[in-house]
């Protein structure tokens, strides 16, 4: 992708060439995947970018590279960050997790702060939120919704974060509709409008009323707007532009809080490499507005499930789970651990097809 | 796996539509490259027309207007490019590279404003296709007039190159611009006319991304659709046909692929994502490798005086 490298290189020349940095601010450096303007993912990182503007105001000063290739090209980009003298990084896609570790041996004084990733150093934090959450709720109104019964996923990598999704949903959905069935389709891209578009179409003309999505754009909301008689959910962000139909209801990726802690531990010197995984307790993961396509009792019962899943009392994975196999995995009552959840690379079972590998 | 969820007619239909856009711009691209000048802004001027088109349609509320107005954008960049590497002579790589990378953060600066909007609709033809069995809700195919306005510009593009004096003059000024220009021909403003035209084909292929395809704006929507069209160029050997066919071809793996993983084929999915570049490069690989069909000027700069 010689484009997507020319496009960082010339983003990087301008983002950071036309800031003089002066040197008692803290600098913070962010990297993302996508466009700023997805009305997703990356949208939802920058917002958190402008809240620590908004918050420290001439103390701080942040720079951003948009459109960043996850690979080689990523720590070319996190390179030049830290060379430009960045204090703090937040990489935030799962695929700079390598490129992350890599730099941040290079630049031990430079902290680091990878999204959705699993490897640690003294100065690479990781950050996620319990997006798993979100979906059990998701899960709930899609099975209640779905009058054929076949729920369509958009899926982007099969990486655990993607994988703990599908499983989450899945569960919920069957949970309130024994009949449910589960299409899913690997898009093998987080942001790509026309191909996320061509995924909601194909997954809709296969008989899906209900389209979920685990990739960065709008796109497959205006497919399901444009189809029909089809719900969707806002993906990372609310995406409110398409309720109340398609979009029912959606998850929220709110990053502003822990953007701005983190900068200011940096600012006082007592930032430390932590594991930090957030949920709907925490306001990380935010349920956006149920729209009124949702009858009154589908509404209630997805607020008291994320109600229960705020205050504790109940974890989106509780058994009698079984994997896909039939193999046992959670007895009754039994939840499950968060590092299995990190590294799950299973399907529940009654999802049908392989995870790729 | 259960095959017969894939409706051929709404498989075929859909493989048209996500075939046009591609086969708009490198039509386009085929033309400016057939008078011997390589642009590589094909990407900045699609995302160009797209966002211009977008809110063309949205502040008009006629897509047929937004349409225009995404063909006149694109127009507009490409004369940018026209000004650099006809006026001034600039390399036509690095100025079309510059193009794209202008464009795209061009584009994201007009768009602002529209990001998650829905455009006007445009009138589309559906085809009800009654699925086998009774319960099961008729598929609905459908297209829309670009598809076919598409085909009959590649037909006429074809048509004028062939058998045409301008087609003729057009191709002459490509194989051999000091020839061309010792016969009198204007060499500078053929080829400007030639990029205009590939700017407003580029202009309407990102409009039909952001206007029927998806149907929304986000900042970046063509997502690298320049590119597939320009390599579709090279691999069609410059001729409108084998473009076509690569475009379709391209579309069809890609939808078909899709399809595949939705019925649940045991394929792995990897292959089956990776399958539309190694297929339609393959296969256009095989139909071109005869002999070097590539415009003897193409790539180099004129001037009237060297």
């Amino acid at each position: 992708m010689k484009r997507r490298t020319l496009l960082a290189g010339a983003a990087m020349a301008l983002g950071l060439a036309t800031t003089a940095m002066a040197d008692d601010k803290t600098k913070v450096g962010f990297v993302y995947v996508g466009p700023v303007g997805d009305g997703g993912w990356t949208y939802e990182h920058d917002q958190g970018r402008k809240a620590v503007v908004e918050h420290f105001g001439d103390k701080v000063e942040t720079t951003y590279v948009e459109n960043v290739p996850e690979g080689a090209d990523a720590e070319r980009v996190i390179t030049q960050m830290a060379l430009q003298g960045a204090d703090l990084i937040f990489t935030t896609s799962f695929g700079y997790m390598d490129p992350t570790i890599n730099v941040a041996k290079k630049f031990p004084k430079v902290k680091f702060e990878h999204a959705t990733g699993y490897k640690q150093a003294d100065n690479v934090s990781v950050y996620s939120a319990r997006f798993y959450e979100g979906r059990a709720v998701q899960g709930t109104i899609a099975g209640h919704m779905t009058k054929s019964n076949t729920i369509g996923y958009i899926a982007s990598f099969p990486i655990p974060e993607v994988i703990r999704g599908i499983n989450s949903a899945y569960i919920h959905a069957k949970k309130v509709n024994p009949d449910v069935q589960f299409k899913i389709v690997w898009a093998y891209t987080w942001f790509d409008p026309a191909k996320e578009a061509d995924a909601a179409k194909v997954l809709i003309e296969q008989g899906a009323d209900v389209i979920l999505q685990h990739t960065d754009s709008t796109a497959p909301q205006a497919a399901a707007k444009a189809a029909g008689n089809v719900i969707t959910f806002g993906q990372a962000s609310d995406m409110s532009e398409f309720a109340p139909m398609p979009r029912v209801s959606s998850i929220i990726d709110d990053w502003a809080p822990y953007y701005v802690a983190r900068t200011q531990a940096v600012m006082d010197g007592t930032w430390e490499s932590v594991n930090t995984w957030h949920g709907i307790k925490e306001g990380m993961v935010g349920i956006g507005e149920i729209s009124s396509a949702v009858p009154e009792n589908v509404k209630a019962e997805a607020l008291a499930m994320k109600a229960a899943l705020g205050d504790g009392s109940y974890h989106a994975f509780t058994g009698p789970l079984k994997k896909q196999d039939g193999s046992d995995w959670l007895a009754d009552g039994e939840t499950a651990d968060d590092g299995t959840l990190a590294g799950m690379n299973f399907y529940v079972e009654g999802i049908e097809g392989e995870i790729p590998q | 796996m259960d095959l017969s969820a894939i409706n051929p007619v709404v498989l075929l239909a859909s493989i048209l539509v996500s075939a046009t856009p591609i086969l708009l711009a490198a039509t386009g691209e085929l033309v400016v490259e057939r008078a011997g000048v390589l642009n590589l802004g094909v990407e900045g001027m699609m995302v160009t027309g797209a966002v211009t088109g977008f809110a063309g349609a949205v502040l008009t509320g006629s897509p047929a207007l937004g349409f225009l107005i995404a063909a006149l954008g694109g127009a507009a960049l490409s004369l940018l490019f026209a000004f650099l590497t006809q006026v001034m002579l600039a390399n036509q790589v690095a100025s079309g590279l510059a193009l794209t990378l202008f464009g795209v953060g061009f584009a994201a600066l007009l768009g602002k404003g529209y990001i998650g909007e829905t455009p006007p609709q445009f009138p589309l033809w559906k085809f009800t296709v009654r699925a086998a069995d009774g319960d099961v809700p008729a598929a609905i195919a459908t297209l829309d007039l670009i598809v076919p306005l598409t085909i009959a510009i590649v037909a006429s593009v074809w048509a004028v190159l062939k058998f045409t004096r301008a087609g003729l003059v057009l191709r002459a000024v490509g194989e051999n611009h000091e020839a061309a220009h010792a016969l009198g021909y204007k060499v500078v403003r053929i080829r400007t006319l030639a990029i205009l035209f590939g700017g407003a084909m580029a202009g309407l292929g990102g409009a039909y991304i952001s206007m029927i395809r998806v149907p929304t704006y986000t900042e970046n929507v063509t997502a690298g659709a320049g590119w597939i069209a320009l390599a579709l160029v090279v691999f069609g050997s410059w001729k409108p046909g084998r473009v076509m066919l690569g475009a379709w071809l391209f579309g069809g793996v890609t939808m078909l692929q899709l399809n595949l993983q939705g019925t649940g084929v045991s394929i792995p999915v990897q292959y089956l994502a990776m399958s539309p570049y190694i297929i339609t490069i393959l296969v256009l690989v095989i139909m071109s490798n005869q002999r070097n069909t590539a415009p003897g000027s193409l790539g180099k700069s004129f001037h009237a005086a060297g």
